[in-house]
């Protein structure tokens, strides 16, 4: 396996614009005589799926969900960043790339970064002018808040439900070429394989959720946006039916994973409640601006919040990182709560830290708080059953986002030819640690401004044979996928994919979670493999084939979640130091914050399938920086 | 089965809707569940349950759920006659069993309407949401063509109120709760959004009258002014925005040709 970044040569600055006049182009009448396939709807693929059928390509989009509306991009709650400097502050394109790469702890592609802020301010107008509703000042402005890791206002929002706003505008986008009948959707629909004929990215299987039906498609090329996968930690901020399947299967059949291991630990989000929970809720960056991280100075302090007085708190995000105060990256932020969790500090009762709105409302009154975070505070009082507006909030680390994912190049496509991946589900532009309000940002980035013109270049260069779903590879596929399907109802065992699943995640979480050392991920690189053969031996998967079997769907993704786990255990032990997401215990400053190896390890791991019970192989794609000075990363 | 937070949980019996598929006549099957605690959710009970017939072999219960914090729009259980239970302004997916006390007989069915047809269990079918916002739900403009955000200036007021429509779910509560299944309170929301933007105008009269159709054409109910669909709706969205759909719709028959 070969990896070529397609990185264009010269100034950064003019990098895009460089690459965009060297890629060839397809003319408007030769468009439609391409099929591209794209899966998964949420900011990447319905931003795309509809940015290319604007263009005059025909559009094949898919989703698990009932209606395309639903991807998990709408739950993404605080914003979505952009290099306008509408506030004055001082911002600019340079400052957004500088930002995102030492956020990142100078693990991801400089020029890539620097493309993702060069377009930011498109997808703000964009957007805007889909009618999305951003908040607005008086006098009919884009209002601005500010995020973890930058000291300027950039982040555009619409209350706290910034990505439901923007995925229902691309969305909007999607249903207005569905309607022109430019793309065909296939709802409930889940990608189970791809399918390559003469190393090019052919076609899909699908299982059809609501008949069972094994269903074939082919197409010129396949745009896999199927987001992330930090769900192989069973609890997360996820969405249940958010899983790996799609990008793992890909990986099978030849597409590289890059950095696995670099997966976000977000810093606040409403703690585990019991043995039953199914998921785990965010609360946004975005409280940050206003609310107050704290816990008692006092070890094992069993008074209520409201009985500690002020200067028995401690602050202690203002007090080790003054100049961004509560606004430090997450992992920052996430590392510092354990600290003092570990410490014996913890918040009354539970696992968890204080995050208190008291000084804002006595600064600005409940209603100014109410109108900013309203939704939010509703989300916390129907879980927890307290008032927010009352006592602090309990909040807890939580995984949140997967930095990782199919390697790509510049024009994002993978190590196969012909298929593309786009927003969460690639691993290109946030390093080892991903920046609030950055990741809506990237998702539409690579779906309205980004892939759009790097897959003219593919189809203007290739060449593809007229290849149909009557193609001997697609029944070899299709029958593959069968019979996984069948062993899955054949085991008939006693334990439920779910208790399976939560038992993967309490090794994933204890072993290869916030903090990480050699000797537990040894333990989980024996513990896993020992895991699927369990659920292999054991699974009850009840219900048929053929019909809507929810328990079938949720057995499939986690045996895939059981496979890829191994891998990402392996790229945290191979990857011997700490940086962003990624904190090896081995390796930390006196202060406990990240140690990088600049020397050994300032490059991207792309691990290459080697087959069944092979130990896969490990790649590195070189990372240099000629435009950001290297250094470790200071918010004090 | 624990309990975590030690005590003794409720013990309940579900009363849940059953149906193979679409054919299947479907009906009610009652089922015991135990020692629940009063802070799980309500869907983690429906899973507690699920786990325990998966384990016995039988078919679990089909229900649609997703992002489980109110905001997919996915989940969509009509809860003793209540579309999302008895919580306000909250999904199904918020809704906490501490709302319930130990020996409560639940009755769990699908969101009931024509245009909603019943999938399995309690999963329904709802893709004529999909093809009302295919009808006019959008403003047309391709990637590319938009110019500076700024240039397009939204009173403060105005954009509040956009939002305020534009925050629903597309989950459907509104049209259950209907007595008529009419889909006037998620088409209304829809068009407020637009007609209450700058951005909306161009289009503004032949959106209203696309979406009017498309909405009749799909088998929705008219709307009778009984506001059940306010009081189900999770996200709060007022009948206030049937009352300008249908100034929209009378100004558009009036303005178009």
């Amino acid at each position: 396996m070969k990896l070529d970044p397609k990185v264009p040569t010269g100034p950064i600055e003019k990098s895009w614009d460089k690459a965009r006049f060297e890629l060839k182009l397809v003319n408007p009448a030769n468009k439609r005589k391409f099929k591209v396939l794209v899966v998964g709807t949420g900011l990447a693929g319905s931003a795309a799926a509809a940015s290319l059928a604007e263009l005059g390509y025909e559009v094949e989009a898919f989703c698990v969900q009932d209606s395309a509306r639903r991807a998990h991009s709408i739950a993404a709650q605080g914003g979505i960043n952009a290099a306008k400097n509408y506030p004055n502050d001082g911002d600019s394109v340079w400052r957004l790339f500088y930002d995102t790469v030492k956020g990142g702890d100078f693990r991801a592609r400089e020029a890539n970064v620097y493309r993702l802020a060069q377009v930011s301010n498109s997808i703000i107008d964009q957007c805007a002018a889909q009618g999305v509703p951003f908040a607005r000042e008086y006098g009919g402005t884009l209002s601005n808040r500010s995020f973890g890791g930058a000291q300027v206002s950039r982040t555009f929002y619409a209350r706290g439900q910034t990505g439901q706003q923007l995925l229902l505008g691309a969305y909007s986008a999607l249903m207005r070429q569905v309607g022109a009948g430019a793309v065909k959707l296939f709802p409930r629909r889940e990608m189970l394989d791809l399918v390559v004929v003469d190393g090019a990215a052919r076609g899909i299987v699908c299982r059809n959720l609501t008949t069972g039906a094994t269903e074939t498609y082919s197409g010129d090329a396949v745009l896999l946006c199927t987001g992330g996968y930090g769900n192989v930690f069973y609890l997360s901020t996820n969405a249940n039916s958010c899983n790996v399947t799609a990008t793992w299967r890909a990986h099978k059949r030849g597409a590289a994973f890059a950095n696995p291991c670099f997966t976000q630990i977000h810093p606040t989000c409403i703690p585990v409640a019991g043995a039953h929970q199914s998921k785990l809720t965010l609360m946004s960056e975005s409280l940050r601006n206003d609310g107050r991280i704290w816990v008692p100075k006092k070890k094992g302090d069993e008074r209520g919040p409201a009985d500690i007085p002020e200067e028995e708190r401690d602050y202690y995000l203002e007090r080790k990182y003054p100049a961004f105060g509560n606004l430090v990256p997450r992992d920052i932020a996430s590392r510092a709560a354990k600290q003092v969790i570990d410490e014996g500090r913890g918040a009354k009762g539970a696992l968890s830290v204080y995050l208190d709105f008291q000084a804002a409302i006595k600064r600005v009154g409940e209603d100014k708080v109410r109108e900013k975070y309203g939704n939010l505070f509703d989300m916390y009082h129907h879980i927890t059953d307290e008032n927010p507006y009352k006592v602090p909030m309990r909040i807890y680390p939580a995984v949140h986002y997967t930095m990782g994912g199919l390697w790509v190049d510049y024009n994002l496509m993978t190590t196969i030819p012909g298929l593309f991946c786009l927003g969460e589900a690639n691993f290109s532009d946030h390093g080892a640690n991903r920046l609030g309000a950055s990741a809506l940002m990237q998702g539409l980035a690579d779906g309205y401004f980004v892939l759009p013109y790097t897959i003219g270049g593919y189809f203007a260069g290739a060449k593809l044979a007229k290849v149909g779903t009557d193609h001997a590879a697609f029944k070899a596929v299709a029958a593959e996928v069968a019979s996984n399907t069948a062993q899955l109802l054949a085991v008939r065992g006693k334990a439920t994919p779910q208790e399976l699943h939560r038992k993967l995640g309490r090794v994933m979480w204890d072993k290869v979670g916030m903090g990480r050392n050699a000797r537990g991920l040894k333990e989980a690189l024996a513990e896993i493999p020992a895991l699927r053969e369990e659920f292999w031996k054991t699974v009850a998967v009840s219900g048929s084939e053929e019909s809507f079997n929810q328990t079938l769907e949720r057995a499939g993704r986690v045996a895939d979640f059981l496979e890829f786990g191994e891998l990402l255990a392996k790229d945290a032990l191979t990857r011997e130091e700490s940086c962003g997401g990624h904190f090896r215990e081995e390796h930390q400053t006196e202060d406990g914050e990240a140690k990088r190896d600049d020397r050994n390890f300032s490059h991207v791991a792309a691990w290459e399938y080697a087959g069944e019970g092979k130990e896969p192989v490990r790649h590195a794609e070189p990372l240099t920086f000629d435009n950001v000075h290297i250094a470790q990363r200071n918010y004090a | 089965m624990d309990n975590h937070d030690g005590g003794k949980g409720m013990n309940l019996t579900l009363k849940v809707w059953r149906q193979k598929d679409s054919r299947d006549r479907g009906g009610l099957v009652a089922y015991k569940v135990e020692n629940i605690s009063a802070d799980i959710s309500f869907l983690e009970m429906l899973d507690i349950l699920n786990e325990q017939l998966v384990a016995k072999g039988e078919d679990a219960i089909s229900f649609d759920h997703d992002c489980r914090e109110g905001i997919c729009g996915m989940c969509a259980l009509m809860i003793d006659g209540q579309a999302h239970g008895k919580d306000k302004d909250a999904t199904t997916c918020q809704l906490h069993m501490r709302r319930y006390k130990d020996g409560d007989v639940i009755v769990i069915e699908p969101f009931r309407a024509k245009a909603f047809p019943v999938v399995k269990d309690l999963v329904v079918d709802r893709s004529a949401f999909d093809r009302i916002q295919q009808a006019g739900g959008f403003v047309s403009v391709n990637t590319g063509n938009a110019g500076d955000a700024n240039n397009i200036l939204v009173p403060h007021d105005k954009a509040e109120k956009a939002m305020d429509a534009a925050s629903c779910i597309g989950c459907g509560a509104c049209v259950a709760a209907c007595p008529n299944a009419s889909a006037m309170l998620f088409v209304a929301a829809k068009v407020s959004q637009y007609a209450l933007l700058p951005q909306g105008q161009p289009e503004r009269e032949r959106r209203v009258l696309a979406m009017r159709a498309a909405m009749d054409a799909e088998g929705f109910g008219h709307c009778t002014n009984e506001y059940e669909c306010e009081a189900a709706c999770p996200k709060g969205i007022k009948v206030s925005n049937i009352a300008r759909l249908n100034r929209e719709f009378v100004r558009a028959m009036v303005v178009s040709e």
